[in-house]
């Protein structure tokens, strides 16, 4: 009885324990966005609460947005608005779209761009063509921004290519991360908007209109620990929580001690019922043994003589 | 519990810090280091007390050094640094070697010895001549001045120093020569200028070439009263043209000009008096003069030709006539004879003796005496450019029987030895021997492949344009080539050398065919100047192909690519960003063209602060005998100027290998590492903080650390770290990036660590995926895909400042990882990757510690025992280079700079083989008793079973009775 208990739970802690890893890879999936929301702003001002970017995404024809909004109340900040030139293949550049962002000062003396928004232009014709050109060849569609946005030199562009192949989707699927100093653009990372199989194969988009999403970002701070000297503080400090593990239960504790433990009683008890019988038996045995054993000597001996 | 009992055991094996320690006799058996002092540029005889001669040298590589002039061994010797370049070196009292110690005053009381004037710009120091140690060191001035003589009379206290202050005026000191002090000092300044060095005609009189390079100045400073006297050339050679040289001399009276074509020795007779006495025609070299008397000095003339090298010694009262007249025969690697310096003694029967110390044009030293070759020193070794490696020929068949019985015998009688050694049985006689043999083993040291691939060529290329093999068992040179492409000549004025690359690796025809490496070089300092391109059998030397290009050389890429004759596959970027593809055969071009779409690369333009990545293109039809490639732009990265300098960039070596993609962290929890061979680390620095520590306080100083794919020039990664500052050091390897940087705010070095982790194979993890096939474990990767990446970083103190740093590389990429960083002190240091690592916690969990997470600390250890070069130092320590070798446990670690070094280390010991002490005899031994046992015991038991058996058939029969 209590054996086949054990047996059914043990079983029962084997499956959960299996199946535990399983369920938790499968069924949890973080919906938390990874990226830092605050510092870049969507084409389109899309809703603060909606955290996640790919979700929404903004069609810039139907969207597009010459001028910029009126200023928001705050003095120290102003428009700031710069080309996006594409390259189809063509030697020359030309515009292909337009970015509009916040240049905000700070007290210190700072200045960041925030709350970029990008309209693209649409497709003529002509572009069309070189773009399916591009995709039958598996050419490199080419983009670039000037480096400094305040004043544009015409000398210093931020390039960025993507095979062609790369970006069509149900739309022309597009995904800019501009990463800045502050004001001036060090690098754009031009791409599709998810992975790019390879080998490439030749695919067209349904509609012919790109659906972009642009990301902008600063230079983050290296972490680091706080000093030996702090850590000794801090220690002190909060010396009675922290350091303490979590109190386990007594089963989880000394299972690997019980369970043998439980084994070795229930044997011993067992064996305690059967004692009585096996006794008797073994007692006639033993005697009748004896009696049969000491009898050949004997007459050996006998014969020896 | 089988679990946890194995668990235990790998945290005891994990947290027991492996040291790479040697014990005192370990020394010696798999490393050496060699001494150098780079190219001579000044040398002084002089004798020391006892009488032994030694010779003190400056050198190019700023050494000063004291050589037996017996031996050519070092006796002592000073690595001065980077920015203390030597002008010039003199002995300051008694000039005359033979004589010096014989005319020292005896009021002297800086000690019995001599005091050695070493200076440089303004500065000098005055060295003790036995030991080398500072007496005391002067500025003379805080101007640009630039000292271009310093010579002492005869008996006297006082030295002169002379010098040009910008260029245009002329400067006479007079300084106490015990403790520096400036007695007295004179200027006077010149209106066309000076042009390069002075060179003293007498005691009051000094010769300067004048800006344009066609004038002599003579300039007179007697008693502290400057005169200048100028002579056109051409007025005293008529077939002068061009620009004239002053040879650096010190002759009394005479003074040599280089014209293109000869040396003209001129002699001085007044401050406008000029005579020619000589002409001695290309290639030559000629000597300083060496007084002998007071009215007769001695000067030597070395000659070319061809192979041999004619030495002419004369006295300067008759130069028509020579004293002596010798010549020595030269291998041909050697190249002309840059520099003489002359040296006298007394001969046997009492009359003059000569011995002239020459400097070659591959920087190798030579002492010769009596018409031979006392000494050479293979002094080009200390300027190291670049190294490669190859591997050794196969062991062929045919052995002759005699040879293996030698060693057979040897081996028996070694490992006789070695048992005896073990059983400590060993006489102390003996164990010395034990300690030659294995010193001297003869396995090491031979010129085939070995099993574990220890045996290697290392081949490297020096500055002077030499390339020489050294065997990786002992350091021998193997062979050495000067490359005649590599000197100079009319078609390549000014050739430097820039890399050496594996050119050819036969693996199909290993027993046929050798290996061979590539040399690229270039006419000039200048970008457009033309490349040279040569290619070298490494088994020999012999050199298969020298051209020099019609374009020049920029980069050079070698591609993971072969050629049906196993050539690998190089581009040659020129100066107009054109890709020529190198070998040109169109065997060569089929195979690339099928790979060209896939071939990115990258160019930085440090001035410029642009990072641009190319791609290649046809633009019409391709010339299949030209096989040249136009760019195409892909991308730029532009840093802005007014905030960011690149200070460092950093890439993974091309032929390291990574054992796995997946990391298992605690938890049973997989990590997927980034694994790209086109990850490129960029360090950008403020510019106002791109000079020295302490240049810029640390509000104006900032560090910022790129990861950029080269292919996309997507960032994946961007950090910043404020108040640090260069010098930057960086290591790249498998998906991690340790940098090494100066911390402004706690006055400290410090080494940060960035890993980077790949997201997107995160889903493998679900195992109803890997079930179901559903995974994306064999799809290729495509750096045009959106980077799904996380980063982990941390950073760390670290004491020392570094001056090279590398990691170790194994076969197959299992064994861990080993940081080897060169320290200031000219050390290398292993430093355990594990202390590097990003996810070090100070109270790390018990899974975290099972794991081998070390507890964080503030700062990186510092083991003693985990130096790499132990007791010794590889002076001016300029690069580490890591070799992996058959045996997974073991890199090779040969480090160059002034000195070399080679080693081989075993990162996490050697796990998977037995260490050459093993005593094999021991273990024989120890069979051969057991098995001796066993049968004895067999036999026994045997003989107890007889006898029970017949006790038992004794009863049976008594029995059966």
């Amino acid at each position: 009885m209590s054996e086949g208990w054990c047996r059914g739970r043990s079983l029962a802690l084997f499956v959960l324990v299996i199946l535990l890893p399983i369920w938790i890879a499968g069924g949890f999936q973080s919906d938390e966005l990874l990226q830092d929301d605050e510092e870049f702003g969507l084409e389109g001002g899309r809703p603060a609460a909606d955290p996640q970017p790919p979700t929404n995404p903004i069609r810039s024809p139907i969207r597009r947005r010459p001028d910029l909004d009126p200023p928001s109340g705050s003095a120290d900040s102003k428009s700031v608005q710069f080309s996006l030139e594409h390259n189809l293949g063509a030697s020359e550049f030309s515009p292909a779209g337009t970015f509009t962002a916040r240049l905000k000062s700070w007290s210190h003396g700072g200045q960041t761009l925030t709350k970029l928004r990008f309209s693209r232009n649409a497709l003529t014709e002509e572009e069309k063509r070189a773009f399916e050109r591009l995709l039958k060849e598996d050419g490199h569609y080419t983009i670039r921004v000037p480096s400094n946005v305040l004043n544009p030199s015409g000398e210093d562009y931020v390039i960025s290519s993507v095979r062609a192949r790369c970006i069509p989707r149900e739309s022309l699927d597009e995904h800019f991360v501009i990463h800045t100093d502050g004001v001036n653009i060090i690098a754009v990372n031009y791409g599709s908007a998810g992975a790019c199989q390879y080998p490439r194969l030749l695919r067209y988009p349904a509609k012919w209109s790109f659906t972009s999403y642009t990301v902008l970002k600063n230079s983050e701070q290296a972490p680091r620990t706080p000093t030996f000297a702090e850590e000794l503080l801090d220690g002190e400090d909060g010396l009675g929580e922290g350091v303490k593990p979590p109190e386990k239960s007594f089963w989880a504790k000394y299972w690997m001690y019980l369970v043998p433990l439980g084994f070795i009683v229930m044997n011993a008890m067992t064996q305690a019922m059967n004692m009585p019988e096996e006794q008797q038996v073994a007692g006639q045995s033993t005697s009748q043994g004896q009696v049969a054993q000491r009898a050949p000597p004997t007459t050996t001996t006998v014969r020896r003589r | 519990m089988a679990i946890r009992a194995c668990l235990g055991l790998m945290i005891l094996l994990f947290s027991s810090t492996i040291s790479t320690a040697l014990f005192e006799d370990q020394v010696g058996l798999a490393d050496w280091h060699q001494k150098y002092i780079g190219k001579v540029k000044h040398a002084i005889f002089h004798t020391q007390k006892t009488g032994r001669k030694r010779v003190v040298v400056s050198t190019e590589e700023n050494v000063v050094a004291s050589l037996d002039l017996r031996t050519g061994n070092i006796f002592w010797r000073h690595v001065l640094g980077k920015i203390d370049c030597i002008d010039q070196v003199d002995i300051a009292l008694g000039k005359s070697p033979s004589k010096s110690l014989l005319h020292a005053p005896a009021n002297m009381n800086v000690g019995k010895d001599n005091l050695i004037l070493v200076f440089g710009g303004s500065l000098i120091h005055a060295l003790s001549s036995t030991d080398g140690q500072i007496v005391w060191r002067k500025e003379l001035s805080t101007n640009s001045l630039e000292i271009q003589q310093v010579f002492q009379p005869r008996d006297s206290d006082i030295f002169y120093a002379l010098g040009f202050i910008d260029s245009s005026e002329f400067v006479a000191y007079y300084v106490n020569y015990k403790n520096g002090e400036v007695l007295q000092q004179s200027k006077a300044s010149f209106k066309s200028g000076f042009c390069g060095e002075a060179s003293l005609a007498s005691n009051d009189v000094v010769v300067a070439l004048d800006a344009s390079r066609t004038y002599l100045v003579s300039i007179s400073f007697r008693n502290g009263v400057i005169t200048f006297q100028q002579t056109y050339i051409p007025d005293l050679i008529p077939e002068f043209s061009g620009k004239a040289t002053l040879l650096p001399s010190k002759y009394n009276g005479i003074l040599a000009v280089d014209i293109a074509s000869s040396i003209v020795l001129l002699r001085v007779k007044g401050v406008n008096e000029l005579e020619i006495i000589e002409k001695i025609n290309y290639p030559s070299a000629i000597s300083d003069v060496l007084p002998l008397s007071k009215e007769q000095q001695a000067l030597a003339i070395l000659q070319h030709d061809e192979s041999r090298i004619h030495i002419k010694v004369k006295f300067d009262t008759d130069l028509t006539n020579e004293v002596l007249k010798e010549t020595i025969q030269l291998d041909g690697q050697r190249g002309n004879v840059e520099k003489v310096f002359i040296n006298n003694y007394i001969r046997t029967d009492r009359t003059h003796g000569f011995r002239v110390l020459v400097v070659m044009e591959d920087h190798s030293l030579l002492l010769v005496q009596q018409g031979e070759i006392v000494w050479t020193r293979e002094d080009g070794l200390a300027s190291i450019v670049d190294s490669t490696t190859s591997e050794l020929p196969v062991e062929k068949e045919g052995v002759s029987v005699a040879e293996v019985e030698h060693s057979l015998f040897e081996w028996l009688k070694g490992h006789f030895l070695k048992l005896k050694g073990t059983l400590m049985l060993a006489s102390p006689d003996e164990v010395a021997a034990i300690q030659a043999i294995r010193l001297k083993s003869f396995e090491k040291n031979k010129m085939t492949r070995d099993h574990n691939g220890f045996r290697k060529l290392i081949i490297v290329l020096t500055r002077a344009g030499k390339i020489l093999a050294l065997h990786t068992g002992d350091g021998r040179v193997v062979w050495s080539v000067l490359l005649p492409v590599l000197r100079e000549s009319e078609t390549c004025g000014n050739p430097f050398v820039l890399n050496v690359y594996q050119w050819q690796v036969p693996h199909h025809r290993a027993m046929h065919e050798n290996p061979s490496v590539l040399v690229i070089g270039r006419c000039g300092h200048n970008f457009d100047a033309p490349g040279i391109f040569s290619i070298v059998d490494a088994y020999t030397g012999k050199v298969h192909n020298s051209l020099v290009l019609e374009h020049s050389v920029r980069h050079v890429m070698p591609l993971p690519l072969t050629d049906s004759t196993e050539q690998h596959l190089h581009i040659v970027i020129d100066d107009n960003l054109h890709a020529h593809l190198y070998p040109k055969t169109s065997d060569a071009v089929k195979i690339f063209l099928d790979e060209m779409p896939n071939v990115y690369w990258y160019s930085v333009e440090v001035g410029k602060n642009i990072i641009k990545g190319y791609s290649l293109e046809i633009k019409g039809e391709l010339d299949m005998a030209e096989n040249v490639f136009q760019p195409k732009e892909l991308w730029s990265i532009v840093f802005p100027s007014e905030s960011e300098t690149i200070a460092l960039t950093a890439t993974r070596k091309m032929n390291e290998i990574v054992h796995t993609q997946a990391k298992i962290v605690a938890d049973q929890d997989v990590m997927y590492k980034y694994i790209s061979k086109n990850i490129l680390f960029v360090a950008t620095v403020a510019p106002k903080a791109s000079g020295e520590i302490g240049s810029a306080t640390p509000e104006e100083a900032w560090l910022y650390a790129y990861l950029i794919d080269t292919v996309s020039g997507r960032i994946l990664h961007r950090v910043s770290h404020q108040g640090a500052q260069g010098p930057i050091h960086a290591v790249v390897s498998e998906n991690w990036v340790v940098y090494h940087y100066f911390n402004l705010r706690a006055h400290r070095h410090e080494m940060s660590v960035i890993e980077i982790y790949d997201q997107s194979r995160e889903d493998n993890k679900d195992v109803w995926k890997l079930v179901l096939g559903k995974h994306n474990l064999t799809a290729p990767i495509s750096s045009y895909s959106k980077p799904d990446v996380t980063v982990k970083s941390q950073s760390y103190f670290f004491t020392h400042s570094v001056k090279s740093m590398a990691v170790t590389a194994t076969a197959k990429g299992i064994t861990s990882k080993q940081l080897l960083i060169g320290t200031i002190g000219d050390q290398v240091l292993a430093l355990d990757k594990r202390f590097l690592d990003p996810r070090r916690s100070a109270n790390p969990t018990q899974s975290e510690k099972e794991e081998g997470i070390i507890p964080l600390t503030d700062s990186l250890p510092i083991v003693p025992q985990s130096y790499v070069t132990h007791a010794l130092q590889v002076e001016g320590l300029r690069g580490i280079v890591t070799t992996p070798v058959k045996l997974e446990s073991t890199t090779l670690v040969f480090s160059y700079g002034v000195d070399l070094f080679f080693t081989r280390i075993a990162p996490s010991r050697t796990y998977d083989s037995l260490t050459e002490d093993f005593s094999y005899a021991l273990l024989l031994l120890t069979i051969v008793a057991l098995v001796a046992a066993l049968l004895v015991t067999w036999a026994l038991s045997e003989r107890k079973e007889l006898g029970e058996k017949w006790r038992y058939k004794v009863q049976l029969s008594v029995l059966d009775e």
